[in-house]
């Protein structure tokens, strides 16, 4: 049902001027205090994302990814700055409940911790079953069909639809996050830390679903991490943020491989690797 | 990695036990002791074969005989049919407190948590107040406006039970609210009336319910406290707290019979309220 762009997602990079960006972030600021208690958490960024692209925010904790990612999906509401997607104005959270369900059916979000980003009370099914009556209205077989679909899409089967997360792995729980968020069926899906609390071989396993997702459906991705190997398996483009401030951005291979930024140098420098000694990480 | 994932799976398993397993032998005898008072409560008037309010002054203070079960009280009157009479008039007050200031209780601590702002925290000012007064205390002075009997008692407390309710609720709902699902769910574009209602509510229902509980017993206490001394349930109504009050003189006449059954019955219900009640909170905050 999305419509899918004819582009091939992995060349829709960055590629800026060529179309009109899915996304468009310019001079986004939010302080949280005033006086001089204020607080800084995202100083004046400005990025783009293009349709089918996949943007990645790399930083450290507190340098304002989650922060960000909030006022995209409008839990926070920015002090200063533009969002917009699709060509609508989303800079504010929206007020009314109308308004609210469009903003959701533009931009999603999976969040870290698969336990607490569940309700634990209610199955699977009918947690998607919930989103997808919200946005679109069915109800009966079609409901039932749609949500087999959604399981499928995310490789959940059947029997996993009728458990309560509880009965569920981390790395199936994040699954079902996935297929929450891709119910409304959105354009722009933001994924902030998404794989950071699973094992190894599940995150692979997700990054995968991932790619593969975003190569049937189109959706661009915003994924948010402070694992360098992560963003350069999924990103086709990436900003590195500190303190607030975008310090570097770019194409993901070239921000990585050849920062010019002295802070992802260090950033990249820190991640472990064979002969790795962490006194030389300056 | 098979193996493991079954066993994982195995364990899984046991851990999804039916409710009642939690449950130790003390609550389920609690639960049992309540559920005979409230079938007494319920069938207790088919059950009697004297009328409760039959004077018979030649038999007052009489022990049992097979006429009458436990004997007689001052005025002659039977006290097993009053005791079991009295069930219904005891335990229905408490009850509709219970709800009454469960229900707005909850109202209001789900209507503050999602609106939140200076709307939560009026109510957490106007909850702080309510609770600086002694149910008791509002109750009686509920009776000298409204008069005497039970509604105005019921009402009474019902008010100053509810910020009770209120502020464990509101506790409970924040730490819910802060939960990444609740974000998820209005990123969607729920709205927060459903979201309080669907998702919220049903997962602190447990500790609802057990707080509940807990003051189902506080308010059988209370309104029988009310009717001893005279505010409450009026005469000759049998009520388990009046027997108590009307059972006074007989106690410095050395016939105690029956203030000490009514108090009996009180003091099991009580405690079976309250080991429940205490129970079920335990249970509830182990499992969020």
């Amino acid at each position: 049902m999305i419509a899918a762009p004819g582009t091939e997602p992995t060349t829709a990079a960055s590629g800026a001027g060529r179309t009109e960006p899915i996304l468009a972030v310019d001079g986004l600021r939010k302080t949280f205090g005033r006086g001089r208690k204020e607080a800084v958490a995202v100083d004046g960024i400005s990025f783009e994302l293009h349709e089918g692209g996949s943007l990645g925010i790399v930083g450290e904790s507190g340098s304002g990814k989650t922060t960000t990612a909030r006022m995209l999906i409008g839990l926070e509401q920015p002090t200063a700055g533009r969002i917009l997607v699709d060509g609508s104005d989303l800079t504010r959270p929206a007020r009314r409940i109308k308004d609210l369900r469009a903003r959701g059916r533009l931009i999603q979000i999976v969040f870290q911790d698969p336990y607490t980003s569940l309700d634990r009370r209610q199955k699977v099914g009918d947690c998607l079953g919930e989103v997808v009556r919200l946005h679109f209205g069915l109800s009966g077989s079609a409901l039932n069909g749609r949500v087999r679909e959604l399981g499928e899409l995310v490789g959940l089967q059947e029997r996993q639809l009728r458990a309560l997360p509880r009965e569920l792995s981390g790395g199936q729980r994040q699954r079902v996050a996935i297929a929450r968020a891709l119910a409304a069926e959105p354009k722009i899906l933001i994924l902030d830390e998404a794989v950071s609390a699973l094992d190894v071989s599940i995150q692979a396993q997700i990054l995968n679903l991932l790619a593969d997702i975003r190569e049937q459906r189109g959706v661009s991705y915003v994924f948010i991490s402070h694992d360098l190997a992560v963003i350069r398996q999924i990103t086709d483009t990436a900003i590195v943020m500190r303190h607030g401030q975008v310090v570097e951005q770019g194409q993901t291979a070239n921000v990585l491989d050849s920062p010019q930024d002295p802070y992802t140098r260090l950033l990249r420098d820190s991640v472990p690797h064979a002969g790795w000694q962490p006194g030389t990480v300056k | 990695m098979t193996a493991l994932a079954a066993i994982a799976e195995a364990r899984r398993r046991t851990r999804k036990r039916p409710l009642g397993r939690h449950l130790s032998i003390l609550g389920w005898c609690a639960a049992a002791v309540l559920a005979v008072v409230a079938l007494l409560a319920i069938f207790g008037p088919l059950l009697v074969t004297v009328d409760p309010n039959a004077v018979d002054l030649s038999g007052a203070y009489s022990g049992p005989s097979p006429e009458h079960l436990l004997g007689q009280d001052a005025s002659g009157r039977d006290l097993f049919s009053r005791l079991l009479s009295g069930a219904s008039t005891s335990l229905v007050g408490p009850l509709l407190v219970v709800v009454a200031s469960t229900v707005l209780g909850t109202a209001l601590a789900l209507s503050a948590v999602w609106i939140g702002g200076w709307f939560d925290s009026a109510i957490a000012r106007v909850i702080d107040a309510v609770f600086a007064f002694p149910g008791l205390l509002l109750a009686i002075l509920a009776t000298s406006i409204f008069g005497t009997g039970l509604q105005a008692a019921v009402i009474a407390l019902s008010i100053s039970y509810t910020p009770y309710i209120a502020r464990i609720v509101r506790g409970a709902a924040l730490r819910e609210r802060s939960l990444p699902y609740v974000a998820a769910l209005r990123v969607q574009g729920l709205r927060g009336t459903s979201i309080s209602l669907r998702h919220i509510l049903p997962n602190i229902a447990g500790l609802i319910s057990a707080n509940a509980t807990l003051s189902f017993g506080f308010a059988l206490i209370d309104l029988a406290a009310l009717s001893f001394i005279g505010l409450g349930v009026q005469a000759p109504t049998a009520d388990w707290g009046a027997m108590i009050g009307s059972g006074m003189a007989g106690i410095l006449q050395l016939e105690p019979q029956e203030a000490l059954w009514a108090s009996l019955l009180i003091v099991i219900t009580v405690a079976a309220a309250n080991s429940l009640g205490d129970e079920l909170v335990k249970r509830s905050e182990n499992r969020s």
